[in-house]
């Protein structure tokens, strides 16, 4: 299966600065089908991004995220070369990682 | 008084002379001029280029939150499946790259074109679905999702290119583009707006919450991520969904008129860059 | 005290019927009639390709009326319907030649 995430982090002296997209429904739970029945919540639950085996940034997500989310932070003590991970669990227990180099 | 009388006969005659020329055939090039220099006209400072990035070009602010986007536009995903998709072959082995020339890249600023053996405007979304059918698959549903996806990747494989759109000497092209014009400038629904209302009268300016885009160029950047609908949607859905918003019952995906209105509308912007897949509030 | 009460009370409930023209209540061939001249008027509007949709939301609520019995809003609903459409059919029309004073030149 594809990934579902894409990240890009450019090193710039000391600091890195991470962007990332995730492809996931991030289903609320209080949407309707065309049905009228309420599709049942399905989003992501907890971000992390890890570097050199230490958190460096944990997202805490929930309905209020829409489809699709888009992240960007920066942190420091990263350098070029560098891998970058990044993983993602939600609400119903389904998961996703990459490793990316930081540019 | 004769001198009077001939005089107030000379301007009516003068001011006969508009209404003739509206009753003769069009001059889609001429007309093409014209709708141009309406738009440079107005937006004296902005680039000839930067106008298919519709309510971008018209607003500062709009204009920084979708250089922050694009850094990871939304529309990547499609993008992807859409490549997939296109290489993937049909149960009979063939591929969408058979049904185009150049095996289908880089040919999205061709389309719409003229096809003189049905006398019809053919939409890229249109020719897809044929290529489709003709090798036994059903064709896909024309606002999103699987179509939407497709169109994306193949508007990403022409992105810069020109838009490029042809009338070739034909009666019945000539009639379907100036149908599609006929259709841009009509009133309809009981908001009693026309494409013109709001794209030609009114560009950079508000309705309700949303900033309007201006009409030269308003394609060149389909299919888009639209963030109200939270995903992809092609022409076609955008067409159905102005046409609801002024109240006017949208005609089919692809019927006749919509057709013509997109084969009209990438005439004029001929010259302006392939900016597509898009991203709009 | 009472006696503009009991008055206030006699003059609203001709108001809150509705009835300001007509001195009865609907029925339902007054329905029958009103729906099918709506009907017949969206049926052309639909045909010029200038259908709104409030029209057809206006001929939807006529039918919901009347299939629950209240007439009175049924008939109004129908009426109005054909009156939308009869203004589409009419834009449609003047739209024909009206659309030229909208075009660059």
């Amino acid at each position: 299966m594809a990934s579902t995430i894409r990240v890009r982090a450019i090193a710039s002296g000391d600091t890195t600065q991470v962007q990332s997209l995730i492809s996931h429904p991030m289903d609320s739970g209080f949407v309707k089908d065309s049905k009228g029945q309420l599709i049942p919540p399905h989003h992501i639950e907890v971000v992390e991004f890890e570097h050199a085996g230490k958190v460096v940034f944990t997202a805490l997500w929930g309905p209020a995220v829409s489809k699709d989310p888009y992240v960007k932070f920066s942190f420091k003590g990263a350098k070029k070369g560098d891998d970058l991970k990044v993983s993602w669990v939600d609400n119903k227990g389904q998961s996703d990682s990459t490793v990316a180099k930081i540019q | 008084m004769l001198r009077k009388l001939l005089i107030a006969l000379a301007m009516v005659a003068g001011a006969a002379q508009p209404l003739l020329a509206a009753e003769g055939a069009s001059d889609p090039k001429a007309e093409f001029k014209a709708f141009r220099s309406y738009f440079t006209n107005r937006f004296p400072k902005l680039a000839l280029d930067d106008f298919v990035n519709g309510p971008y070009s018209m607003d500062e602010g709009l204009r920084k939150q979708w250089k922050a986007i694009d850094e990871f536009p939304p529309y990547d995903f499609a993008i992807d499946k859409g490549k997939a998709m296109f290489a993937t072959p049909f149960k009979n082995g063939k591929t969408y790259g058979d049904c185009f020339p150049n095996k289908g890249i880089g040919v999205r600023q061709n389309y719409p074109q003229f096809d003189a053996k049905s006398g019809q405007v053919i939409t890229l979304d249109v020719a897809l679905n044929r290529c489709r059918e003709a090798n036994g698959e059903q064709p896909f549903d024309y606002t999103k999702d699987d179509m939407a996806a497709l169109t994306a990747y193949m508007a990403f494989t022409s992105r810069g290119k020109p838009m490029d759109i042809k009338i070739p000497d034909d009666p019945r092209a000539l009639a379907a583009y100036e149908n599609g014009k006929r259709y841009f400038y009509t009133r309809r629904g009981q908001m009693n707006f026309s494409c013109a209302s709001c794209h030609v009268q009114s560009p950079g300016e508000r309705i309700r919450a949303e900033i309007l885009a201006p009409a030269l160029g308003i394609l060149n950047a389909m299919p888009i991520y639209r963030s109200e609908w939270s995903g992809m949607g092609t022409t076609s859905r955008r067409f159905v969904t102005c046409n609801s918003q002024t109240r006017a019952v949208p005609l089919e995906p692809q019927a006749d008129e919509y057709r013509d209105v997109e084969y009209f509308l990438s005439y004029v912007a001929n010259g302006l860059p392939i900016s597509g897949p898009g991203a709009r509030p | 005290m009472k006696r503009s009460l009991a008055l206030a009370m006699v003059l609203a409930l001709p108001l809150t019927l509705g009835l300001a023209p007509t001195a009865r209540a609907a029925n339902e061939a007054d329905y029958k009639t009103a729906y099918s001249a709506a009907e017949a008027a969206a049926k052309e509007a639909a045909s010029l390709r200038h259908q709104w949709t409030v029209t057809v939301s206006a001929l939807a609520a006529a039918k919901k009326a009347a299939d629950g019995g209240d007439f009175d809003r049924a008939v109004a609903a129908a009426r109005e319907a054909e009156a939308l459409a009869k203004a589409s059919i009419f834009q449609a029309i003047s739209e024909k030649e009206a659309w030229k004073a909208m075009e660059i030149r």
